[in-house]
C-alpha cells in the first residue's frame, strides 16, 4: 500500500527526521492559509498523487506570493498527472501539500527497504542525489552504497555511520544525518513497510539537514496489525474497479485491454492472461477468486468483471482442486441468469468432477461457449470477442 | 524414493482442531499420508480425527516421532508455528498459510538458519499448495487424484498452475516424482534452487519442471545451478507475459520491481542458460513429453 508524501513526512518527524515546515490543502483557500502560517517567502505547491517524477509531469511548483499560490493551486487541484509510474491514465490530484522553499546546497539519496533475494533490510545510500535511482544506477554505479542489516540483531550504530560517511555529508550535518537513517530504519521496521525513500535528503544553505521528499510503501499483508497505516489509504488513487474488488476482498487488477476474465488461483491466472494476449486479444483484468468460489462470490466476481463496460467478452477458466466443478459450474450458471450478459461467455472447466461440472452449463440453455483446454478458452474467447466488435461496427454503419 | 515425503514420513498438523486443518488433514489421510497426529495448544491429550492432540510440536516428535509438519494456522501467528516446529526437530514442514508478513518471514529464515545447514528444517512455502509424492504421500491442499506416479519431478511457485501442468501432463500418460509448491511470497522457505538440488539427488526424478512467474530472480538463480550443477534436464514455463510493472499480481511476490524480474527477460536469460522453455503455459504437457522422447 502508498501513502502520500505528507502523510509520510509526518511518521518521519515522529522518528526525528527534520522536514522543511509545511501543510495539507484541499482547497486554492487552504493553500493560502497554509502559506500564510508558515510565513517567509517562498512556497512549494506539491501534488499529492501516488508517483514519483511529478516535478517533470508539473505537480511541482514554486510560488512567491499569496497570490501565486491561489492561481497554482487552483490550476493543480483536480488536475490529472500523467508520470511514468502512474500509466497513461494518471492519476488525479485532490489535495496539496504547502512546503516553505528551501535553499538547497547539496543533494542527497538515502533509501532503505526489504531486500527479497537477500531477505535483508538493506540502506541504500548515495551522495548524489535528485535523480531516481534507477538513472543513478545505471550512469553512477560506483556511487551508490549498501549496507545490509542482520535481522536478528537489527542497525548497529556503526553502519549508520559508514552510510553517513558514504552520503558526503558535512561535520555540522553528521549527528542529524545519523539520528535521520535510524528513525527511517525503526519506521520501516516498526510499521511494516516495504520500502522508505528520500530522494533528496537534503543539506540547506544554513546547514540543516532535511528530508524534502518522502516516499513509502506498505506491507499488505503486515495492514491486520497497523490499523493507523491503513487508515491513510487514499481510494482516490486507486482504480474504483479496485476499491469495490477489495471490498468484496476480491483480488482485481484493473488492465487496458476488453477480455474480461475470472480464474482461480494466482498463477493459472497470470497464465491464462498470456494466452490471451498469445491468442491475439489483451485481457482487461486480472482476477483470483481464490480457492472457494462460492456462488456467492462467483457471481460478486462477474458483476465486477462486467462492470467495466469496456469488456467485449468474459472468459472463466477455473481448475477446481478442493473445490468441485459442478458447484462452479451452478454458480457460473446463477449468475450468468441473474446479471443480464450482453457479451458472450466463454467457460473452461477442469479437475475434480468435471463432466458433471460441463453438463449443469449445457443444460442451462444459456448461450454458453464451453473450452476444452486452456489454449482452447484463450482462442474461443478472442475468436468471440472479435465477432462481437465486428458486429458492433456494422450496426453502427 | 520420491523427495522430502514418501509413505511412511510421520506427518503432524499444526493448526489440526480448526476448520481448515481439519478438513485438509482428513483430506491428507484418505490419500494415504502416514498423519500421526496434530497440535493445537491447549488441547493437549484430545482426540481429533481420531488421532492424538499435543500442545506442542515438541511433544508431538518425543511421543509420535513426527518427522514434517503441515501449517494451517492464521498469517498473525504463522511464523511462531514455523520457528516452534523447527526448534521441535522437525525435518521438514510445509506452511499453506497465505499472508504472512514479510519482515516476519525474515526473521522465520534468520532462525531456521542458525543451526548447521546438515541439521537445519527445511521449509517451503508459505503461501502455497503443499508437496505431494503420488501413490505414496501428500502434504498439502491440491486435488490427489490428478497426480500419476512417475519420474518428472514439478516445482512451482502457484497452485493451480502446478495442478494445470500434472493434469496436461497425465493427458498424455505422464506421471510425477514428487511436486513442490514454493509459494508465491517475496521471502519463502525453499527456493526453485533449493529443490533442484534434492531432485538432483533423486534416483526416480528424471527431468525437472520448473515453473515460475515474474518478480524476484529465484529462477534465474536456478537456471545458474541447473547448468552448472544438473545432469537432469530441466524445462521451466514463467507466468506473466502481460503483466504490468510495479503490480502485485496476486502473490505477494509476483511485481516486477526491477530489471529482469519480468517474464519477457527471465525467459531470455533461461534460454541462454541452456533451460528448455515451455512457449505457452498450455504447452507444458507437450514440452515434457517432447524432452522425455529424446531421452
Amino acid at each position: 500500500m502508498d501513502i502520500h508524501e505528507y502523510q509520510a513526512k509526518e511518521i518521519l518527524a515522529n522518528y526525528g527526521v527534520k522536514i522543511a515546515e509545511g501543510g495539507v490543502a484541499h482547497s486554492p483557500e487552504e493553500a493560502v492559509q497554509r502559506a500564510r502560517e508558515i510565513g517567509g517567502d517562498a512556497w512549494v505547491l506539491k501534488a499529492q498523487i501516488h508517483s514519483g517524477a511529478r516535478g517533470k509531469a508539473g505537480g511541482i511548483k514554486i510560488c512567491k506570493s499569496h497570490g501565486e499560490v491561489e492561481s497554482t493551486a487552483q490550476e493543480l487541484l483536480g488536475k490529472t498527472l500523467v508520470t511514468h509510474q502512474t500509466g497513461s491514465g494518471g492519476k488525479v490530484c485532490s489535495r496539496l501539500y504547502v512546503e516553505a522553499a528551501t535553499d538547497i546546497a547539496k543533494e542527497i539519496y538515502f533509501c532503505i527497504l526489504l531486500d527479497r533475494s537477500t531477505e535483508r533490510i538493506v540502506m541504500i545510500g548515495s551522495a548524489q542525489g535528485g535523480m531516481e535511482i534507477e538513472e543513478l544506477a545505471e550512469t553512477k554505479p560506483d556511487e551508490i552504497r549498501r549496507i545490509y542489516i542482520e535481522p536478528a540483531v537489527g542497525l548497529q550504530d556503526f553502519q549508520a555511520r559508514k552510510m553517513v560517511f558514504a552520503l558526503g555529508v558535512g561535520d555540522q550535518q553528521s549527528i542529524q544525518a545519523i539520528k535521520t537513517i535510524k528513525g527511517c530504519y525503526r519506521a520501516l521496521r516498526d510499521l511494516d513497510a516495504n520500502m522508505l525513500e528520500i530522494n533528496p535528503l537534503v543539506i540547506t544553505r544554513s546547514g540543516e539537514l532535511i528530508a524534502l521528499d518522502a516516499k513509502m510503501n506498505f506491507d499488505d499483508n503486515a495492514l491486520f496489525r497497523r490499523h493507523m497505516i491503513s487508515e491513510l489509504r487514499d481510494k482516490s488513487q486507486i482504480d474504483p474497479r479496485e476499491v469495490t474488488a477489495a471490498d468484496h476482498d476480491l483480488n482485481y487488477i484493473g488492465l487496458d485491454g476488453d477480455i474480461g476474465c475470472m480464474i482461480n488461483g494466482a498463477g493459472l491466472a497470470m497464465a491464462t492472461m498470456d494466452m490471451i494476449k498469445l491468442a491475439g486479444g489483451e485481457p482487461a483484468n486480472f482476477l483470483d477468486v481464490g480457492g472457494g468460489a462460492s456462488a456467492e462470490r462467483t457471481e460478486k466476481a462477474f458483476r465486477l468483471v462486467l462492470a467495466d463496460k469496456g469488456v467485449k467478452a468474459m472468459l472463466v477458466n477455473i481448475f477446481a482442486g478442493i473445490n468441485r466443478c459442478d458447484w462452479i459450474a451452478e454458480g457460473v450458471v446463477h449468475a450468468a441468469k441473474n446479471i443480464e450478459m450482453k457479451v458472450p461467455l466463454i467457460v473452461r472447466l477442469s479437475g475434480t468432477n468435471v463432466e458433471a461440472g460441463r453438463r449443469i452449463i449445457a443444460e442451462s440453455g444459456l448461450p454458453i461457449i464451453v473450452a476444452e483446454t486452456l489454449a482452447d478458452a484463450a482462442e474461443k474467447a478472442v475468436k468471440a470477442r472479435n465477432e462481437l466488435v465486428e458486429s458492433e461496427l456494422r450496426g453502427d454503419a | 524414493m520420491a523427495i522430502l515425503i514418501d509413505k511412511t514420513t510421520r506427518i503432524v498438523v499444526q493448526g489440526f482442531t480448526g476448520k481448515i486443518g481439519s478438513f485438509h488433514a482428513q483430506d491428507m489421510i484418505n490419500y494415504g499420508s502416514n498423519v500421526v497426529g496434530g497440535i493445537t495448544p491447549g488441547k493437549g491429550g484430545q482426540k481429533h480425527l481420531g488421532l492424538p492432540v499435543f500442545n506442542t510440536v515438541k511433544k508431538a516428535v518425543h511421543e509420535a516421532g513426527a518427522e514434517a509438519s503441515i501449517i494451517f494456522v492464521p498469517p498473525a501467528f504463522a511464523a511462531d508455528s514455523i520457528m516452534e516446529a523447527a526448534d521441535a526437530g522437525i525435518k521438514y514442514c510445509v506452511a499453506i498459510t497465505d499472508g504472512i508478513p514479510t519482515q516476519d518471514m525474515m526473521r522465520v529464515k534468520c532462525f531456521i538458519n542458525r543451526v548447521p545447514k546438515e541439521d537445519r528444517m527445511m521449509l517451503t512455502g508459505p503461501n502455497c499448495a503443499g508437496t505431494i509424492s503420488p501413490g505414496q504421500a501428500m502434504l498439502g491442499i491440491m486435488p490427489g487424484h490428478i497426480y500419476t506416479p512417475g519420474n518428472v519431478g514439478i516445482v512451482g511457485r502457484s497452485g493451480t498452475l502446478g495442478y494445470e501442468a500434472a493434469d496436461q501432463m497425465k493427458a498424455l500418460g505422464i506421471g510425477v516424482s514428487t511436486s513442490v509448491g514454493i509459494g508465491g511470497d517475496p521471502v519463502n522457505g525453499s527456493s526453485h534452487r533449493d529443490v533442484l538440488e534434492k531432485f538432483e539427488e533423486d534416483d526416480e526424478t528424471k527431468i525437472v519442471l520448473m515453473i515460475g512467474e515474474i518478480g524476484g530472480r529465484q529462477e534465474i538463480d536456478a537456471g545458474i545451478f541447473a547448468k552448472e550443477n544438473m545432469t537432469k534436464p530441466l524445462i521451466a514455463y514463467i507466468a506473466g507475459l502481460t503483466a504490468p510493472p510495479g503490480r502485485r499480481m496476486g502473490h505477494a511476490g509476483a511485481i516486477i520491481s526491477s530489471v529482469g524480474e519480468g517474464a519477457a527477460e527471465k525467459v531470455a536469460i533461461l534460454k541462454e542458460l541452456g533451460v528448455t522453455i515451455c512457449p505457452t503455459p498450455s504447452a507444458m504437457g507437450d514440452t515434457v513429453a517432447a524432452v522425455l522422447a529424446r531421452m
